[in-house]
C-alpha cells in the first residue's frame, strides 16, 4: 500500500519537475525552421499512452508536425487551475489540450478553445457516443475531439455477496447484514469526485443538477430521495471509518485490502485488483451502478478527455490535424491497451484490444456510458461544483429522515454559484 | 524619519537651527542611496497591493472576459455577509493562536537549551533548525502520511484507536495542523528568542544568585523582563506568518470539514473560480488583518522591530 502511495508523490515530483524544466525551455527558440513543434499539455497516464500517441501521431504526419506532450499533475483540480492560469494570459505555448469533460463550457465561453466543424468534425465524431459529444459540446457548438471517455460501475466481492444489489438502499442492507466486511467504498471526500458521485445520485433519482448553463433543476422530490441515499450511507453500519475523506485511490486500497465488500469506482480498479491484489481480484465481480428509485434504470458517472485547440496556438490548422490523430481509432485503441481508459467510439467495443482489457464487462461498460449522466455544462462550473460539495460535505450531516433543510441549503448555493455570487 | 538616521550615525553635538552644507549633502547621499530600495520596494509591493485594491472594486471574472465593471464595495460586502469569512476566520485565529503559544513555550525552552549547550553547540543548533529547513508542502505530506489510516504508523502507536481517522473531524485535524505548524516552526521562534537570550549580561544572574535567587526567580526577575523585546519581535512575525496559514492545511484537508484559512479561502475564488475581484477583496482583508496585528503589536504592547532583532 505504501509503495503506490509513494509511487503517486514520485510520479507528482517528477512531473512538476518536468513542468518546471519545459517552463524553463520554453523561452524563444520557437522560430527555427523545420516541422511546427506543437505542445500537447495533458494530464499525465501511468501506462506511456499519451507518449505513444504523440509519437505515433508525429511519425505518420510524415514531417508535416512533431507533438511534444507536456504533462499535468494527476490531480483533476490541480490541472485545470495550471491551464486556467496560462490560457487566461493568453499563453501562445499551448497548442492542444486534454480536456476534462467538465471543463468545455468555462473553456468554451471564454474564447480559449476553437470550433470544430466541417470535415474535421465529421471525422472526430464518427461513432462516438452521443453522451460524450455532449461533453465536448457547449451551446450546440462542437469544442473538442472526444478521446478516451470513463464510467463508474459497482464492484463488489463474489465470495460475500450473492446476488448484486439493484438499488442504493438495497445494498446497503446488505453491507449491513454482513458486519464488519460489509462496507461501500464511494468517493466522498470534499472534492470533484465527491460532485460525480453526488451528481449520479441526483440524475439517477430523475432530476438533474442544472437544465441549462444558468438554469438550476434539482427538482424537489427525487432530489431529496438521493440525499437521503448519501446520509442513509453516511451514518449508518456500511459507512467506511474513512468516508468523508475516501477518493478512487483511498476506495481501491481498502477495497484491494478485503475491508469492503461494495465499491462504485472506474474501471481502472478492476485492473489493480488482479496486480495488486489477485485473491481479492478473483472474487471481484462487477455491475451497473446501482439505482436510487427503484425501477427507475440508473445514470452512471461520465468522466474522460477530450481533445481541444487552444485558440492562443499559432499553428491552429495543423493543431486540428495532430488532434484528429491523437484521438482517432488506433489511438483509442491504444489508451485502452496501455492505460485501460475506456474508448469513446462505440464500435469499439467488440474489438479484441477492449474485450482483453475488460474481460466479461466490456459491453457493461458500453452500457454504463450510453446511459450515463453527464455532469452540468456550464462556464460556472467550477463555481456550480464547489457549491455542491459546500453544501454536502460531510456526508454524514444529511439526516436521511429529514432531507428538507439540507435541499433548501443545496439549492440556494447552486443559484448563487450560477449567478458566480457569494463566496464559495 | 528613520529613513535618514544611519545615514548619521554622529550627529554634531550643538544642532543648530540651520543645517550646515554637510549634513545637507549626506540627507541627500541618504537618500539617493536609498532610491533604488525605495523603488524596488514601490514596484514589488506597493504596486501589486494598490493592484489588489482596484481589482476588488471590480466586477472580474477571467472565465467570463467581456463582463465586468466598476462595482464599488459590493464585492467586500459579499465577503463580510458570508457565514464562511467568519468561520474561516475563527479557523485561522484559532490555528494562530494555539500554535503560537505552544511554540512560544517550546522555543523559549530550546533556546535556554541552545544558549545553555557547553559541547557540540554548533551541532545541536543545527540539529534544531531541520525540520525549519523543510519545504513546508513536503512536511505537511511527511505528516500526513503519518496520520493517515491507511499508510501511517501514528494509529499504530499505544493509547491510539486503530481506526481513528485523524482527518474526518475537524478538531482532530486541527491538531493535526497545529502539530506540523509547530514542529516546523518553533526553530524559527527558538532563533529569534536565543539572540535576545545572549543579549543578557551574565553578572546580573551571578547578582541574583549571590542575593539566593532560585533558578525559577532568575528567569522570572531576569530572563522574561530583559526578553520582552526579543519575545514581542518573535511573537509578532511569527503571529503575522500563522495568520497566513496556507500550505499544511491545503495539504491535509483541502479545508475540508470547516478547517479552512483565510488564505485557502482567497486562493479559491482567485485560483480556483477564477474571480479576480471576490478573490482580491478577500487579499485585501486579509492585508488589513495582518496590518491590524501588527499595529498592536507596535502600539499596543510596544514591540520594537528594530531593538529585537537578532544582533539589534
Amino acid at each position: 500500500m505504501k509503495s503506490s502511495w509513494v509511487r503517486r508523490a514520485g510520479v507528482c515530483l517528477v512531473a512538476s519537475a518536468l513542468a518546471a524544466v519545459a517552463l524553463a525551455a520554453c523561452g524563444g527558440s520557437s522560430d527555427e525552421s523545420g516541422p511546427p513543434e506543437l505542445t500537447f499539455f495533458v494530464a499525465i497516464q501511468p501506462g506511456g499512452t499519451i507518449e505513444e500517441v504523440s509519437k505515433r501521431c508525429s511519425e505518420e504526419s510524415k514531417g508535416k508536425y512533431t507533438i511534444t506532450p507536456e504533462f499535468l499533475p494527476t490531480d483533476a483540480s490541480q490541472q485545470r487551475e495550471q491551464l486556467v492560469r496560462r490560457l487566461g494570459a493568453e499563453d501562445s505555448s499551448i497548442d492542444i489540450i486534454g480536456m476534462d469533460v467538465i471543463w468545455t463550457g468555462e473553456f468554451a465561453n471564454a474564447g480559449w478553445v476553437e470550433e470544430w466543424t466541417g470535415a474535421d468534425k465529421k471525422a472526430v465524431t464518427d461513432k462516438v457516443f452521443p453522451n460524450v459529444i455532449e461533453t465536448a459540446s457547449y451551446e450546440d457548438k462542437l469544442y473538442a475531439a472526444p478521446f478516451n471517455t470513463n464510467t463508474q460501475l459497482l464492484w463488489y466481492r463474489k465470495d460475500l455477496v450473492k446476488q448484486p444489489p439493484k438499488t442504493w438502499d438495497e445494498m446497503i442492507e446488505q453491507a449491513e447484514g454482513l458486519k464488519e466486511a460489509g462496507s461501500i467504498q464511494v468517493q466522498a471526500s470534499r472534492y470533484e469526485g465527491y460532485m460525480v458521485f453526488v451528481n449520479a445520485l441526483i440524475e439517477s433519482a430523475g432530476t438533474e443538477i442544472l437544465s441549462g448553463p444558468e438554469e438550476v433543476d434539482l427538482e424537489q422530490g427525487p432530489t431529496e430521495q438521493a440525499l437521503a441515499v448519501i446520509g442513509k450511507l453516511a451514518n449508518g453500519g456500511a459507512a467506511p471509518p474513512s468516508l468523508s475523506t475516501s477518493d478512487e485511490d483511498s476506495a481501491r486500497l481498502a477495497f484491494e485490502a478485503g475491508e469492503s465488500a461494495f465499491m462504485t469506482n472506474y474501471t481502472f480498479a478492476y485492473a489493480s485488483a488482479q496486480e495488486e491484489a489477485p485473491d481479492i481480484g478473483k472474487e471481484m465481480g462487477y455491475a451497473r451502478f446501482p439505482q436510487v428509485d427503484e425501477g427507475k434504470p440508473s445514470k452512471p458517472p461520465l468522466g474522460g478527455f477530450n481533445l481541444a485547440v487552444s485558440s492562443y496556438s499559432k499553428n491552429k490548422d495543423v493543431a486540428f490535424e495532430a488532434a484528429t490523430c491523437l484521438s482517432n481509432k488506433t489511438s483509442q485503441k491504444t489508451a485502452v491497451e496501455l492505460d485501460g481508459l475506456p474508448p469513446s467510439r462505440s464500435d469499439l467495443y467488440t474489438d479484441k484490444t477492449v474485450t482483453k482489457a475488460y474481460p466479461g464487462f466490456a459491453q457493461l461498460v458500453k452500457e454504463s456510458i450510453e446511459e450515463s449522466g453527464p455532469r452540468p455544462t456550464t462556464p460556472a462550473y467550477q463555481d456550480v461544483s464547489l457549491a455542491v460539495q459546500r453544501a454536502l460535505h460531510p456526508p454524514d450531516k444529511i439526516d436521511a429522515s429529514d432531507t428538507e433543510s439540507i435541499y433548501d441549503e443545496l439549492k440556494s448555493k447552486v443559484e448563487d454559484a450560477v449567478k458566480r455570487e457569494g463566496l464559495l | 524619519m528613520t529613513v535618514n538616521a544611519p545615514a548619521n550615525p554622529n550627529p554634531p553635538e550643538a544642532a543648530p537651527a540651520k543645517a550646515s552644507s554637510r549634513t545637507r549633502s549626506e540627507h541627500k547621499l541618504a537618500w539617493m542611496l536609498c532610491a533604488p530600495a525605495v523603488l524596488a520596494m514601490l514596484l514589488v509591493t506597493a504596486y501589486p497591493i494598490a493592484y489588489a485594491i482596484i481589482l476588488s472594486l471590480q466586477d472580474v471574472d477571467l472565465r467570463f472576459p467581456d463582463e465586468g465593471g466598476f462595482v464599488g464595495l459590493s464585492n467586500y460586502s459579499a465577503v463580510l455577509s458570508s457565514d464562511l469569512w467568519w468561520t474561516d476566520i475563527f479557523n485561522t485565529v484559532f490555528i494562530m493562536l494555539i500554535s503560537v503559544s505552544i511554540e512560544l513555550v517550546l522555543g523559549m525552552a530550546i533556546a535556554l537549551v541552545m544558549h545553555r549547550a557547553i559541547f557540540g553547540r554548533g551541532v545541536v543548533r543545527t540539529s534544531v533548525l531541520i525540520p525549519y529547513g523543510i519545504i513546508t508542502v513536503v512536511a505537511a505530506f511527511a505528516w500526513q502520511f503519518a496520520f493517515s489510516p491507511e499508510t501511517g504508523f501514528v494509529n499504530n502507536l499505544p493509547l491510539i484507536s486503530d481506526e481513528m481517522d485523524w482527518f474526518g473531524g475537524r478538531f482532530s485535524s486541527f491538531a493535526v495542523i497545529i502539530m506540523a505548524e509547530v514542529w516546523k516552526t518553533t526553530p524559527f521562534m527558538a532563533l529569534l528568542l536565543l539572540a535576545g537570550l545572549v543579549t543578557i549580561d551574565s553578572q546580573l544572574y551571578e547578582a541574583a544568585k549571590v542575593d539566593g535567587a532560585s533558578a525559577w526567580q532568575r528567569f522570572t526577575r531576569i530572563t522574561l523582563p530583559l526578553m520582552k523585546p526579543a519575545i514581542l519581535v518573535a511573537l509578532l512575525f511569527r503571529t503575522l506568518d500563522a495568520f497566513r496559514v496556507f500550505d499544511t492545511i491545503f495539504v491535509m484537508t483541502r479545508g475540508a470539514l470547516d478547517t479552512e484559512s483565510v488564505s485557502i479561502l482567497g486562493y479559491n475564488q482567485l485560483i480556483s473560480r477564477l474571480n479576480l475581484g471576490l478573490g482580491s477583496a478577500v487579499s485585501v482583508l486579509i492585508f488589513l488583518c495582518v496590518f491590524l496585528i501588527a499595529f498592536v503589536f507596535v502600539k499596543g504592547f510596544g514591540a520594537k522591530v528594530e531593538e529585537g532583532r537578532p544582533g539589534g
